[in-house]
């Protein structure tokens, strides 16, 4: 049903730091990985190791460089996958039904088998988290790893997304958005967690975490004189003798 | 966004079709007998092979039967039913003027609104997307209506009405990119919402997710270049409006209708290229592209 529900019982979600995030693309790999070898069509590659590869991915790392008005550029790490939107335009405009967001737990997915490949709900996405598999016609899109985190066959420390779960830096946080008490829940709050391109109206569960301000030095300082500044106003000990035994001479 | 042939042929034929049909539905031309048959027999042709063409966008097209289940909420769903539906009418009113030489007017006006619906399902499979704010507007619905019936009423042989339709399709083809053109800007969304870095400072895209093309820029950042996009403008709307009309106001032969028939095709496809073609989705901002 394209229909989206009122209310969902619980809004598994990611929050994202990007304070945190180093760009390093590990959450890229893990994704793919896992997402060709689980559920659904694998992700493809067209070309991949030809002159111009292309291929499937639900998670993508972008950079960005941030110049405020004063000081130094910043370069913030963007990773950006499915936010599993609660006014999801993607699922709305599916003809076939193949689209819906979960009741139990707020999830996006497609019904690969109902999909026809129109496209029309990644024309509607305007985060571009869904991507048409070139190989199978099918569209593909972040299922919060749905068979990692019910998997009861995994041990418990994996059945988070694998984003999650392989990210170095910490920077990827899953739970339910859905409770104010849930530890993304309290991250969000802490830290000023914000939705993207709020006016699209789709209201995301995924929440980022906006950069913290960087560490300024008080005063502008010359970086030569840094070295060259005296060690020791008040000489003591043997340079206090040598200081005036000099001035003697 | 990606100005797919498929798509193109689809909207451009079967908007030109549905429209004939709406105006044989009036009764405008009243044909019966053989003239009637191939005034059907090209509506069907533009109607269904324009509808056919948009299958061929389709990654999976032995499962579009599908499509007639969701029309709750999905326009493209409503379209399925509102097209197929349309067909079936005009068919069965087609046949009583074909075979047995009667005019069901009643079933003529149901089968003309039943068009309009059609092409209206057509236009809001566009115009209901919000994050291609070019076409999130009141006026692409009524662009296409507008285009549909100017361009139904020349095939239909309706002078009066082709002339002055065509005209006021060129007027709202004109406001169309004229509100188009500042519509991602009025829409509030930037780089800066894009991201949520507006705040700290001015935001510019440094790196790409892959070095590569991917499907989301062949899909959604197509760019034309401004000074060929002016020029199509102009191209489209002296074929698709201005032509036509001026062979009209001449003395009418056949040869000189089926000129600005094709004149109007022509030019409604070049618009029609355009409208994709210069779309913007918002998604292009996350990798620095209009």
């Amino acid at each position: 049903m394209t229909q989206l529900p009122s209310r969902t019982d619980r809004k598994l979600g990611l929050v994202i730091d990007l304070d945190t995030c180093v760009g390093c693309h590990a959450c890229v790999i893990s994704c793919k990985g896992w997402n060709t070898e689980n559920y659904g069509a694998p992700l493809s590659d067209q070309n991949p190791y030809g002159a111009e590869p292309s291929g499937t991915f639900l998670n993508r790392v972008h950079s960005y460089e941030v110049l405020p008005d004063h000081g130094a550029a910043q370069l913030v790490h963007f990773p950006k996958s499915c936010l599993h939107c609660e006014d999801a335009p993607c699922v709305t405009v599916c003809p076939t039904g193949a689209s819906y967001k979960r009741v139990e737990d707020g999830i996006v997915l497609v019904n690969e088998s109902d999909c026809i490949g129109c496209g029309l709900c990644a024309w509607a996405c305007p985060y571009g988290a869904r991507e048409m598999d070139a190989a199978e016609g099918v569209m593909k899109k972040c299922t919060l790893c749905v068979d990692r985190i019910y998997n009861e066959n995994l041990p418990e420390i994996d059945r988070v997304p694998a984003c999650v779960r392989t990210c170095p830096a910490g920077a990827r946080h899953f739970g339910d958005l859905g409770d104010p008490d849930s530890a993304v829940s309290q991250l969000v709050e802490r830290r000023g967690g914000i939705d993207l391109m709020p006016e699209q109206g789709t209201r995301p569960v995924n929440k980022y975490l906006p950069p913290r301000p960087r560490d300024r030095l008080e005063r502008e300082v010359d970086g030569t004189a840094l070295f060259l500044e005296p060690v020791a106003d008040e000489p003591s000990g043997f340079f206090a003798w040598l200081d005036k035994a000099l001035e003697k001479i | 966004m990606h100005p797919a042939p498929s798509v193109i042929i689809f909207t451009t034929f079967s908007g030109l079709g549905f429209g004939l049909l709406a105006w044989l539905g009036l009764g405008l031309p009243t044909v019966t007998g053989w003239v009637a048959c191939g005034f059907f027999a090209l509506a069907y042709l533009l109607a269904v092979g324009g509808l056919a063409a948009s299958a061929f966008h389709l990654g999976r097209p032995e499962r579009a039967l599908k499509a007639f289940t969701q029309w709750r909420t999905s326009w493209l769903s409503r379209e399925a039913w509102v097209s197929v539906t349309t067909l079936i009418v005009m068919a069965t009113y087609g046949a009583g003027l074909v075979f047995f030489g009667v005019r069901w007017s009643a079933l003529g006006w149901i089968g003309a609104l039943l068009c309009l619906g059609t092409v209206l399902t057509t236009a809001m499979i566009y115009g209901s997307l919000r994050a291609v704010p070019r076409w999130n507007m009141a006026l692409t619905p009524v662009l296409f209506l507008v285009l549909s019936l100017a361009g139904g009423a020349l095939l239909a042989g309706q002078r009066v009405a082709a002339i002055w339709l065509l005209a006021l399709a060129g007027v709202v083809q004109i406001l169309t990119w004229v509100r188009g053109d500042d519509a991602l800007a009025r829409s509030g969304t930037d780089m800066a919402s894009a991201t949520g870095l507006g705040d700290t400072g001015r935001v510019r895209a440094f790196e790409p997710p892959h070095t590569g093309p991917n499907y989301l820029l062949r899909e959604f950042a197509y760019q034309v270049g401004r000074r060929h996009a002016r020029r199509l403008r102009v191209i489209a709307i002296l074929l698709m409006a201005a032509l036509p009309i001026a062979l009209l106001l001449l003395p009418l032969g056949h040869a000189v209708a089926a000129v600005a028939v094709l004149s109007h095709v022509v030019g409604v496809l070049v618009a029609r290229w355009l409208f994709f073609a210069q779309a913007e989705h918002v998604v292009g901002l996350y990798y620095g592209k209009r």
